[in-house]
């Protein structure tokens, strides 16, 4: 087995004018569970539909599983699972029939799994998918691809429309399938979901991957927010390069630092004599919202120039 | 009236997105009666003539198809005979559709939802579409007594001709609105209301040949009783409004008593498992589209016995009708044959508009996003495809076979002789090739360019075209040609002939073969 499941490099995929992938880069290892996150319209679904053959690349080159995502789509699927962001089923089947079915084309069901998925989601197979709810019709997706056992996961914001407690089986189910070997490839704009199952995110934005790394790589590569009272004022630490947004309200002190200047910016700070501190690393959304941005200024530029792993 | 609030929005929401096909449908129908006005007014000119067409129209299958004969001693009663059932099933039809498709239909894909969360009241989506249906029925039948006014026939039973038409639209769009509360699906509702029409079609049929009272109980019977260039019941209109106005006030009650999106009906729960046949591409291909193949099927074997039971009666028409006998002594040949010969061609070219509509399916399961999820698992696309044009291979080859069998049965029974039983079977499947290189030219389409997948329908027109007014129109042979039934053996006029049956066939799976390259080659949308 090769040690990435995953690997697109350089992928091009224009629709009439729009270059809705435009060089993206994606690597995954095998055992990895991988967020893959950026705001709507900015591809994701679009790389997801390239690896599963679906669209055809048009520069670049795309890997999965170590075969051709494009020429050898059907062999490569009897080893993963897929679930959509929006599942559309035939209105007259049930949902049992749907799982069953997809489950055989796949290269069949295993019975045990099929029972205790249908328990643990809550779902009536006997239903006909018309009259199913959108999550109702999600969970039916997600049972499909977790009662076979795959190699790899491609989920394509999967827990839209589920409830909290839904949210919780499919979190432990990812991390059945993750123990049990498999890869995950996961989209989603549930950070909690993401925070608490990925190893590695990649961010991308209008079709290019600006950032790929560990969360804690992420976090290392932005500014940490200080709020601190001190004895006397703070002299000189605006002038400190990376510092940034300092508030001063006599004895009260707010900014936001680099993470590799937040030594020299506490030693400032220490002169003052501090009284009390608080200092919190940015949360994901601060983080994503960043990303996410039109805006992003020429430090954050840098810092994900440096960031590939 | 809060309940009615936000109408007038949605009407012209409405005309904006049926701003084509509903001026198609009043078009289409508009040119039918034209059609037939200027066939008949040609046909019929002299006593003789008519007189010969009155003793024709007594068959049983005759009167169950076009009603009671009463009073056929003028042009325009023989036109409004000819025109009535298919008109009135025409306008029914499109009502039908247009009323699921902007209430039932609109409440299933969510959309209806998005609408009543804004300032629109509950009955309001139901009342635009009424009134835009009624709207339309209107003018079909103002556009209906204006052509057959043209066409030289007396004004009054013009009149009374188009507002028959416009009354069926009404009471139709009553029966479409109602059949749109009772169930949950748009399917189911649109199914419904077809088969009220199609039972009224039925009770006033049987009604009409036993000459009985049962003709008086279906609206349809209503409809042709009030024989606007004969008897002229105008007073028939009033129980057809009635009845319309009923039926909408019944629709009206059940949207009021319940939720929206939910029918009356509960839908009931299915298997929990899936048959061990749904786990290919060919048994999920035959489990979506058994409905419509056993329809279809039913509705050509049905219109193949009426067929052959016509047939016998065939030269007692034309010896009754000189003028209907020169037109077949034009085409030379035994007038029976002929006849055969056309009624198979127009029910090849009715399979075939199926066997598009079997193979556009595959472009509606990608558009709706289901073929994604097949695609995702190791189905291969050919395999995908492949299942469903077996499917549609299988059942149309199976429709023409049986259509050739019930055409040749009901003969024997009628003529008492069942001696070309095996000829007129052969007769009929020897076009299944054809209806095969049609449903291949939509697949073409599929495979290189999915979204003009509908022009394949053009051929099929053009077949009906070719098939029924061929000699009329005297096309040059290239244009002739590009229906594919003009390559095939006329038969029973024509000996069996392997070359060009062989030959089209191998180009109907050569065509089908490209679009599948062209499948497997493409971008799945989705």
């Amino acid at each position: 087995m090769t040690s990435e499941a995953i690997a697109l490099e350089g992928v091009v995929k224009t629709f009439g004018s729009v270059r809705a992938l435009d060089g993206l880069d994606l690597r995954v290892s095998t055992g990895e569970v991988h967020g893959f996150l950026g705001p709507n319209g900015s591809g994701k679904s679009t790389a997801m539909r390239v690896l599963l053959g679906l669209l055809r690349v048009e520069e670049g080159s795309a890997k999965l599983l170590g075969g051709d995502p494009w020429r050898e789509a059907a062999e490569l699927h009897r080893r993963l699972a897929y679930v959509p962001g929006e599942v559309n089923l035939w209105p007259n089947l049930t949902g049992g029939e749907v799982i069953d079915m997809l489950g055989r084309m796949r290269g069949g069901v295993d019975e045990g799994r099929r029972a205790r998925l249908l328990e643990r989601f809550e779902l009536d197979p006997t239903k006909k998918a018309r009259t199913y709810s959108k999550g109702n019709r999600q969970k039916v997706a997600l049972v499909a691809a977790f009662s076979s056992r795959v190699d790899l996961l491609l989920l394509d914001e999967p827990t839209a429309g589920l409830d909290p407690l839904m949210e919780a089986t499919f979190q432990q189910c990812v991390a059945e399938a993750v123990g049990e070997g498999a890869t995950v490839l996961l989209s989603s704009h549930i950070l909690a979901e993401v925070e608490a199952l990925c190893d590695k995110v990649s961010i991308i934005r209008a079709g290019v991957s600006v950032q790929s790394g560990t969360l804690a790589d992420l976090r290392r590569l932005t500014r940490t927010t200080v709020v601190a009272e001190t004895a006397s004022p703070v002299v000189g630490l605006e002038a400190l390069a990376g510092v940034h947004h300092c508030e001063v309200d006599g004895q009260r002190i707010a900014f936001d630092v680099d993470t590799d200047d937040l030594a020299d910016a506490m030693r400032v700070l220490g002169t003052a004599g501090i009284r009390t501190l608080t200092a919190h690393p940015p949360t994901l959304e601060e983080l994503f919202l960043r990303q996410y941005g039109d805006q992003v200024d020429p430090g954050d530029q840098h810092a994900s120039g440096g960031v590939s792993t | 009236m809060t309940a009615f609030v936000g109408t007038r929005h949605l009407v012209r929401l409405i005309l904006r997105r049926d701003r084509v096909r509903l001026p198609v449908w009043m078009l289409a129908i508009t040119s039918l009666v034209a059609v037939t006005v200027a066939a008949i007014a040609g046909l019929y000119t002299t006593p003789t003539a008519i007189a010969g067409y009155a003793s024709t129209a007594e068959s049983p299958a005759t009167r169950l198809l076009s009603g009671r004969p009463d009073g056929l001693d003028n042009t325009g009663a023989i036109t409004a005979y000819e025109i009535s059932v298919s008109g009135l099933i025409a306008v029914a039809l499109m009502v039908i559709f247009f009323v699921v498709r902007h209430t039932r239909a609109e409440e299933e894909t969510g959309r209806a939802e998005l609408v009543r969360a804004a300032v629109i009241g509950r009955h309001a989506a139901t009342l635009a579409t009424v009134t835009v249906a009624a709207f339309a029925s209107v003018v079909v039948g103002v556009l209906d007594a204006a052509v057959l006014v043209v066409g030289g026939l007396d004004v009054p039973g013009s009149l009374l001709h188009g507002a028959v038409l416009a009354a069926v639209g009404l009471v139709f769009t009553g029966v479409a609105a109602t059949a749109a509360q009772v169930t949950s699906s748009a399917r189911g509702a649109s199914g419904i209301a077809g088969a009220v029409l199609a039972s009224m079609f039925v009770v006033r049929g049987i009604g009409d040949v036993g000459e009985n009272v049962l003709s008086w109980l279906s609206p349809l019977g209503w409809a042709l009783l009030a024989q606007p260039y004969g008897a002229a019941r105008w007073w028939l209109l009033l129980p057809m409004m009635v009845l319309a106005v009923l039926l909408l006030g019944l629709a009206a009650w059940l949207t009021a008593h319940r939720d929206a999106g939910s029918g009356i009906v509960t839908p009931r729960p299915g298997p929990d498992r899936a048959h061990r046949s749904l786990g290919t591409a060919t048994g999920l291909a035959w489990r979506l589209q058994r409905g419509s193949v056993y329809g279809w099927t039913l509705g050509l074997v049905l219109g193949a016995v009426l067929l052959g039971s016509i047939g016998p009666d065939l030269n007692d028409m034309l010896d009754a009708n000189p003028a209907l006998k020169d037109f077949f002594a034009i085409t030379g040949g035994d007038p029976v044959s002929y006849f055969l010969v056309t009624s198979f061609e127009l029910l090849a070219v009715a399979a075939s508009g199926y066997a598009v509509s079997l193979v556009l399916r595959l472009r509606s399961e990608e558009t709706a996003g289901r073929a994604e999820a097949l695609l995702a698992t190791a189905l291969p696309r050919l395999k995908w495809a492949g299942g469903s044009l077996l499917v549609t291979l299988l059942a149309v080859s199976a429709a023409m076979l049986l259509v050739g069998l019930a055409t040749a049965g009901s003969y024997a029974v009628a003529a008492g002789d069942s001696g070309s039983l095996v000829q007129m079977t052969l007769a009929a499947t020897v076009l299944a090739p054809g209806v095969i290189l049609i449903g291949a030219v939509a697949m073409l389409l599929v495979g290189w360019a999915p979204r003009f997948g509908p022009l394949a329908y053009l051929v099929v027109v053009f077949a009906f075209v070719q098939t029924y007014l061929g000699a009329l129109l005297d096309l040059p042979g290239w244009v002739q040609g590009f229906s594919p039934f003009q390559h095939l053996p006329d038969m029973p006029v024509e000996d069996f002939a392997a070359a060009p049956t062989l030959a089209v066939l191998a180009l109907g799976v050569a065509t089908a073969g490209i679009g599948l390259v062209g499948l497997r080659r493409r971008d799945l949308t989705g």
